[in-house]
């Protein structure tokens, strides 16, 4: 496995993002799990558990297909798909999960606590945990729990024990606040699965190098498919993994084009979006620095979109470091786009997308005729619909139970 | 550096006493209840009083302080109603010292320099910031050592001698011992495992060291009071107040009610100390 070309200070601070923002409680843990990591990058033995439990257990490689018929109906550039909606679990949640899973074994913990949103994240750390026989207690907003109910589901017959958080407004962040006093609560046992590039040092840098496998495969993918590094890389952003697993990789190749996309809401005009980098400030929360939601005395203010996987007040602080750096850019797409992409990537592809990278595709349709036919672009796919055909149900207002 | 928190301590030291440091969220439940509450705390025998800043999201505090902050928040307390509170109760009661206690965010936002020098202003003599650990709370500390305020660190039970000599490196003011791995309002400590770690501390430290989370009874004050320089009151206070002013809490409802409560069990903590 070769390694990355930006890394973090010895802090962990990208820039002036990053670093670790925790209670002192949770210090020295936040040590052992950067030694633990930094060790576990030097041993070849790590690495090969973990390449060979991403082929057969995830069942990567993800192919790299080439949309041709998305590429027809834009007329211009010509568009990929990194299908990592095929791995395990439907998402590239469980990417992640797998080497924080091993990592934990390594240091020896008996017990993983993880937050959930939309409960990809609570599935695929479910799925783990129930693979290597730990148990696992997965936070989750009270809310989401009411809207996820398929997913809740999921993590209790894989054996997990699903915690309601009824805390604030009973969502994603409130979520990772409460995993976060459980994990100050039961310090010698624990491994708290983060599952986003957030958090304190090392998670951002430690989910990032996970997650880069989907970044490392389209390399080598593209250069065997075209000869040469692809143009422009799209990817969805709520924390940002699958995007940082997709740019990593490429962050010194300047002639590629890196495009995050958030999540626009009803708009990152009203008060009801999740767009962090474009409509946040930075600040500090769940233990790093980065752009955040929030009002005008530094409260935290709550997200929304229609996808619960992007409905996070906060960003990855490579994102933030990104961003500010110019080295990538930042767009954003609303509720109603993103629906719209949905359907049609479901009638032009035959792929049920989810709608994290729903919104992705709807950047895709927006750009792709207006770039040139040798213009090679890859939108990372990075969840399948399945879960999301009720949200997207109701919006359409098709009616379940009776149609 | 010395301000009113040195001052309290070799007061009490000379006193043969120990330290009762009070906590209550600002603005919990309303701004005038939470003045009168403050109030209540120092006419009843609280040393030091520890003014919690609201925040949206305390993820180092249990079940009572989280409700306390969103109480706050829901009733319009912002960081200008909190330094004005504390403006208002170091010129009402100006022997005893004033710590604000919170999260970085709300002070990021606040710009730091800002935000020491209006607290400074304020007279407030210490800052608790949970989770600005000394890896990054340079700033923060070089603009509160040119302005004379104290950053008060938490050691806690996971801190080994190690870790605990970059703490001492960057505290000042006084050794905040938080007594249990967990959340405040949790359940108290083992008293020989307390014993063990203030020793610990004592050993590289002359600093006064205080103990906190889980102390919640007169006899909790009593023994925790024994091993060290004073203790910390935190969700106990905050359900005081709180009970008082709930009907169905037990209280009848009315405001004078709650300080009542919260008054008894200061002074009762007090006496104990």
């Amino acid at each position: 496995m070769t390694h990355l070309r930006t890394q973090p200070d010895s802090q962990g601070h990208f820039g002036d993002y990053g670093g670790r923002y925790v209670a002192e409680t949770l210090m020295p843990l936040i040590l052992e799990v950067e030694k633990a990591y930094d060790a576990a990058c030097k041993d070849a033995a790590f690495w090969a558990q973990f390449d060979e439990l991403a082929r057969d257990y995830i069942g990567r490689p993800s192919p790299l297909y080439f949309a041709e018929p998305s590429t027809k109906h834009f007329g211009g550039a010509k568009i990929y798909f990194k299908r990592d909606e095929l791995n395990h679990t439907g998402a590239h949640k469980i990417n992640n999960c797998l080497g924080q899973m091993l990592l934990a074994l390594r240091m020896g913990k008996t017990r993983i606590i993880a937050e959930t949103g939309a409960g990809q994240h609570g599935v695929a750390t479910a799925t783990v945990c129930a693979r290597f026989g730990l148990p696992c207690t997965i936070f989750m907003g009270a809310k989401d729990i009411e809207r996820q109910k398929p997913n809740v589901f999921r993590m209790r017959l894989l054996g997990a024990e699903v915690r309601a958080v009824t805390a604030g407004a009973g969502t994603l962040k409130d979520a990772m606040n409460e995993a976060l006093r459980d994990w100050v609560s039961h310090v010698d046992d624990t491994f708290y699965i983060i599952g986003t590039v957030a958090g304190p040092h090392p998670y951002p840098k430690m989910v990032r190098d996970f997650q880069s496998v989907i970044g490392k495969e389209l390399r080598e993918q593209m250069m065997e498919r075209e000869g040469r590094l692809p143009d422009s890389l799209v990817a969805a952003i709520g924390g940002g993994s699958n995007a940082m697993g997709l740019f990593a990789p490429f962050i010194d190749d300047l002639s590629v084009r890196l495009i995050g996309v958030e999540a626009a809401g009803h708009g990152v005009d009203t008060d009801k979006h999740a767009a962090s980098l474009i409509g946040g400030k930075p600040g500090i929360l769940h233990g790093n620095k980065t752009y955040l939601l929030q009002n005008e005395d530094g409260q935290i203010e709550e997200a929304h979109s229609i996808s619960a996987g992007l409905d996070y007040p906060g960003i990855g602080p490579e994102h933030a470091y990104l961003k500010d750096s110019g080295r990538a850019e930042y767009v954003a797409v609303t509720d109603d786009e993103a629906l719209a992409a949905f359907q049609l990537c479901t009638r032009l592809e035959g792929i049920i997308p989810a709608l994290e990278p729903s919104h992705a595709f709807a950047h895709v349709a927006r750009i792709a005729a207006s770039l040139p036919s040798d213009h090679l672009m890859v939108m990372n796919m990075c969840g399948r619909g399945d879960k999301d055909i009720f949200t997207v149900a109701e919006a359409l207002g098709f009616d379940m139970a009776t149609s | 550096m010395k301000n009113r928190i040195d001052t309290k301590f070799a007061a009490l030291k000379a006193q043969g006493r120990k330290a009762l440091i009070a906590f209550l969220t600002a603005g919990d439940p309303d701004e005038g209840t939470s003045r009168a509450a403050f109030a209540a705390l120092l006419d009843n025998g609280a040393d030091i009083i520890e003014i919690g800043m609201p925040f949206s999201d305390p993820m180092a505090d249990g079940k009572a302080i989280q409700a306390a902050n969103i109480r706050a928040l829901a009733a319009g307390q912002t960081m200008k109603k909190t330094l004005a509170l504390a403006a208002d109760l170091s010129a009402a009661y100006p022997d005893h010292p004033i710590v604000l206690m919170g999260y970085a965010n709300p002070i990021h936002y606040y710009g730091m320099e800002r935000f020491v020098r209006d607290a400074k202003a304020a007279g407030v003599d210490g800052l608790i910031i949970v989770d600005l650990p000394p890896e990054e709370n340079a700033a923060l500390h070089g603009f509160c050592q040119a302005a004379g305020v104290h950053v008060i660190h938490l050691v806690t039970p996971t801190t080994d001698a190690a870790r605990l000599r970059v703490i001492l490196g960057r505290a000042s003011g006084f050794v905040y011992y938080v007594a249990i791995a967990g959340v405040t309002g949790a359940a108290a400590a083992s008293i020989a495992d307390t014993q063990e770690k203030i020793a610990l501390i004592r050993s590289q430290t002359d600093m006064p060291v205080v103990t906190g989370f889980g102390v919640k009874t007169a006899a909790d004050a009593a023994a925790f009071g024994a091993l060290c320089d004073g203790v910390v009151v935190g969700s106990a206070l905050v359900d005081a107040l709180l009970s008082a002013q709930n009907p169905l809490g037990g209280g009848s409802g009315a405001k004078g009610d709650g300080m009542s409560t919260l008054a008894t069990l200061v002074r009762s903590l007090s006496g104990a100390l």
